[in-house]
This record gives structure tokens, sequence and C-alpha cells, in this order.
């Protein structure tokens, strides 16, 4: 583990910084054009699902080494209401994007592990990482 | 990403921009078709091509490569889409492969046995509108003195209606006795529905029952299309009513059976909706017309002339059958 920094997420406005900090991030780090743009489109995903359902919450970014391979971990997390169907969230078309490719299983694709913890009434915290190839 | 796919897609690059052939574009785009097959993204082509333009043409202005960024990340989503296009059409293959399990299940659970007792000919034809069929018959014989048939037809189609027949099914089966009167299979069949399906769920069904010595056909209906009867001697039809409420509404209902005299050349047609609705572009195809269909195969076995009434009423309809569609003929022969 080492360097971290997060983003408040309360307004629209905040899924723009939380997008700078992550693309900042994933170029410092070593990322291409391609996965910068695929790790920011994560970001946008994440922290407007937070902004839409959960009214406020956090995105941190963490960048990571392991076994001589860098990367980074984006982590979503909110005190909202929980996410009832895990499995309905990560089912393709389920997402209010209406099968543009989005939503929840669109983090899945974009990034290389994808962890969701959630609790009814407490909130919930994804972890998706990507790897350098 | 693959190095060599790079380097083809450099070479298309520079051949097209030194010359802008229809070859070269014809080539580029045989290209791409590999590009899919190998998934990759939209957004990695753009990538691929802003660094082969990086190296045939590096004095390009920055603005010029600030903007294949934006629309890099403008092809993400499009990338996405197209990944999750991909991942439904794979569910969709998988859930048409259980489907077919479904309706090979369902064929082997309902299939019934068409009787052959003295005297009768039996024709049958029932084909689904989808894979699975909410129409259904079944046979209740001794092959002797009685030859019974229910025809039945959930109101709905698909998978609901054809999970529903097997309870009908299983209903008939504890029947056992061929020669039960109408009127009261329809009131065990309708006990067993109304227990045990959804609210919703409505069965209409027709009791027929032939009786091998003196060639009495009985007959009773819950909510079904009426059959109809042919007398050879007036070369007339003539419907056979008997009223009854649909299965499945409430527990107790009284059905009424009926009875009608066969001669040789007389026949008995039971259906279900899927042929008395029968409809093309322009309507409803005429009652007369199909009546005047069955009568032009009355010389024919009762199984020639199901098939023949089925292939013509298709062809009408255009190949496309818009209900599960259901035929049987009692004809008797001597």
């Amino acid at each position: 583990m080492g360097y971290q920094s997060s983003v408040e997420i309360l307004t629209e406005w905040d899924i723009v910084a939380a997008r700078q900090l992550g693309r900042n991030e994933a170029k410092e780090v070593g990322f291409g054009t391609v996965d910068q743009a695929r790790i920011t489109t994560a970001i946008s995903e994440l922290a407007r699902n937070i902004y839409l359902y959960a009214g406020k919450g956090k995105i941190e970014i963490q960048r990571i080494t392991e076994g001589g391979r860098f990367g980074i971990i984006i982590i979503a997390s909110d005190e909202g209401p929980g996410i009832p169907d895990v499995r309905k969230v990560m089912e393709d078309g389920f997402s209010t994007s209406g099968g543009l490719g989005a939503g929840m299983p669109g983090v899945k694709r974009l990034m290389d592990d994808f962890k969701i913890e959630t609790t009814l009434g407490e909130g919930t915290v994804i972890k998706a990482t990507k790897w350098i190839r | 990403m693959p190095q060599e796919i790079e380097r083809q897609y450099k070479e298309i690059l520079r051949q097209y921009v030194m010359r802008q052939t229809e070859q070269n574009l014809y080539t580029g785009q045989n290209f791409s078709r590999q590009l899919i097959q190998k998934n990759i993204a939209p957004e990695e082509v753009i990538s691929i091509h802003k660094a082969s333009l990086e190296e045939m043409f590096p004095e390009l202005p920055m603005n010029v490569w600030h903007s294949f960024d934006l629309l890099i990340e403008m092809m993400i989503r499009y990338g996405l889409a197209l990944k999750e296009h991909e991942s439904l059409l794979q569910k969709q293959e998988e859930m048409k492969v259980e489907m077919d399990l479904a309706a090979n299940v369902q064929k082997t659970l309902l299939k019934t046995t068409v009787p052959s007792v003295s005297g009768l000919e039996i024709g049958l034809v029932s084909v689904p509108a989808r894979q699975m069929n909410g129409d259904y018959v079944y046979f209740l014989s001794d092959s002797k003195d009685y030859a019974g048939v229910a025809v039945a037809d959930v109101i709905g189609k698909g998978i609901p209606a054809a999970l529903c027949m097997s309870m009908v099914k299983y209903g008939m089966d504890s029947l056992e006795d061929s020669h039960t009167n109408p009127a009261i299979v329809l009131d065990v069949i309708n006990r067993i529905v109304e227990k045990s399906v959804d609210d919703d769920m409505f069965i209409s069904m027709f009791y027929g029952r032939y009786n091998v010595e003196n060639s009495i056909f009985t007959y009773a209906s819950a909510g079904h299309e009426p059959a109809l009867f042919f007398d050879s001697e007036k070369d007339d039809f003539s419907e056979l009513h008997a009223k009854g409420l649909l299965l499945g509404v409430v527990p107790n209902v009284i059905y009424n059976q009926h009875d009608v005299k066969l001669k040789t050349g007389d026949f008995v047609v039971m259906m279900t909706d899927g042929v008395t609705e029968c409809r093309t572009d322009e309507g409803f195809i005429e009652q007369e017309i199909i009546a005047s269909l069955i009568r032009s195969v009355k010389h024919e076995s009762a199984q020639t002339m199901v098939e023949m009434v089925y292939k013509e009423l298709e062809k009408m309809q255009n190949f496309e059958l818009r209900d599960d569609f259901t035929l049987v003929i009692y004809k008797k022969t001597s």
C-alpha cells in the first residue's frame, strides 16, 4: 500500500474532481491514455451512483504495488441505503442507464478486479482495482 | 495490446494515406472484422490510430494529438456497450438452449397415445405458436369400449401456460376409468385447477367420450370452443354447445353433458381458439371458410384431414402462427 488521496462526493461537480484525481494518479502510476480513460469512466460511474443514490460519500484512490506490478484501487464508499439485491445491479441491462453499457457491470468490465460490500441501512463500499499491463 | 496488430494497422493506414483507393478502404474494413474477433475495443483502435500517426507524421500540431484523447474518452462507453451486447447475446443463447430442453421435457411429460377402438378414426395435430405448447390433448381410453379425449387451452401462451398443463395431465391421470362421464371429468379437473393454479390463470377444456357399443359421443365443456359435428347425411355442420364455466374460477361448478349419435361418415371436430381465431392481415378467417375447408377433405382419413386443414390454414396465415393450434377429429368409419 502506498500513496492515498480522496474526494468527497456531495454535488455533481465533485464527480469531475474525483475524475481529475483519478486521472492524475493513473497518469503518474504509468497507465496509458486508454486505461486512464477507462479508470476515469469507472470513477465517473461510481461517483455518480453515490451522488444519485446515497447523497454523499467518498472516492479514494490508492496506488498499489504487488510483485513488481503497479496499479490503482478506486474505493467508493457511502453511508447510503445500501443495495438490496447485489446480483441484480450486477446484471447486464439492469442499470438505470437502460443498457448503455454502464452501471456496475460496466465498472467491473473497465477494471481488473471488483468487490462490493453492502449492508442495508448502513451503506456500500466498492473496491475496484486495475493493474498496468 | 498485440504489437502485430499495431504493425498491420500502421501498414494499412500508410497505404491509404498514400493512395485513397477503394481497395485500400476494403482492406481496412476487413481488418476491422479481425479486430472485433480479437475483442479489440473501439477506444484501443483509436489509440492504435494515434500511435501510428505519431510515427508517420510526428510534426503534426499538439492540438491534433489532444483531440485524439477526447475521441478515446468518447469511445469508452461504445466499447462497454459492445461488451454488454456480447454478454447479452451469450445469455440469450444459454436461455435458448434451456428453452429447448424445457420444451423436450414438456413433450415427454405430456405425451399421450392416440387410442384405437373399433369403428373410429382419430386425427390429431397440436402445434405450439412459440416453443412451448399451451394447448393440451389427453386421451383416456381402455382401447375397447370407450375413447375419451380432453382438449384444453390455457388462457395465455408460452412457458406459464405450458407449466399449467402438467396439472391437467396429472388430474387426468388420476381418473383412470375411461367410461367416466364428461361432466364428472370436468368437475374433477376443475377442483384440481382451482386449488393449485394462480387466480389469473384460466383453462378452457372440452371433454368428449365416444362409446363404441352405441356410437354415442358424449361431451361437456368448460368455457371451451364448441366442437363441430358433421352430419354426413345432411352434408352439414352444427355446433356442439355445452354450458360450463372455465376451469379454475370457482370450486363448485355443475357441468352439463350432452349426447350426439354418430353414423358412419359423421365426424366431430374439436379445436382450440388457435383454430377459430386464425387470422390473416385482413382479419379473422371466417368460420365458414374453416368449415368448408374441413368439408373439402371429408373423404380422407381423420389424420389426413387434420393435417390438410392445418397446412391450409398455416398457408393462409403466411406461416405465422399467432396462437397454439390444436385440432382433433373423431370420425366414425363403420
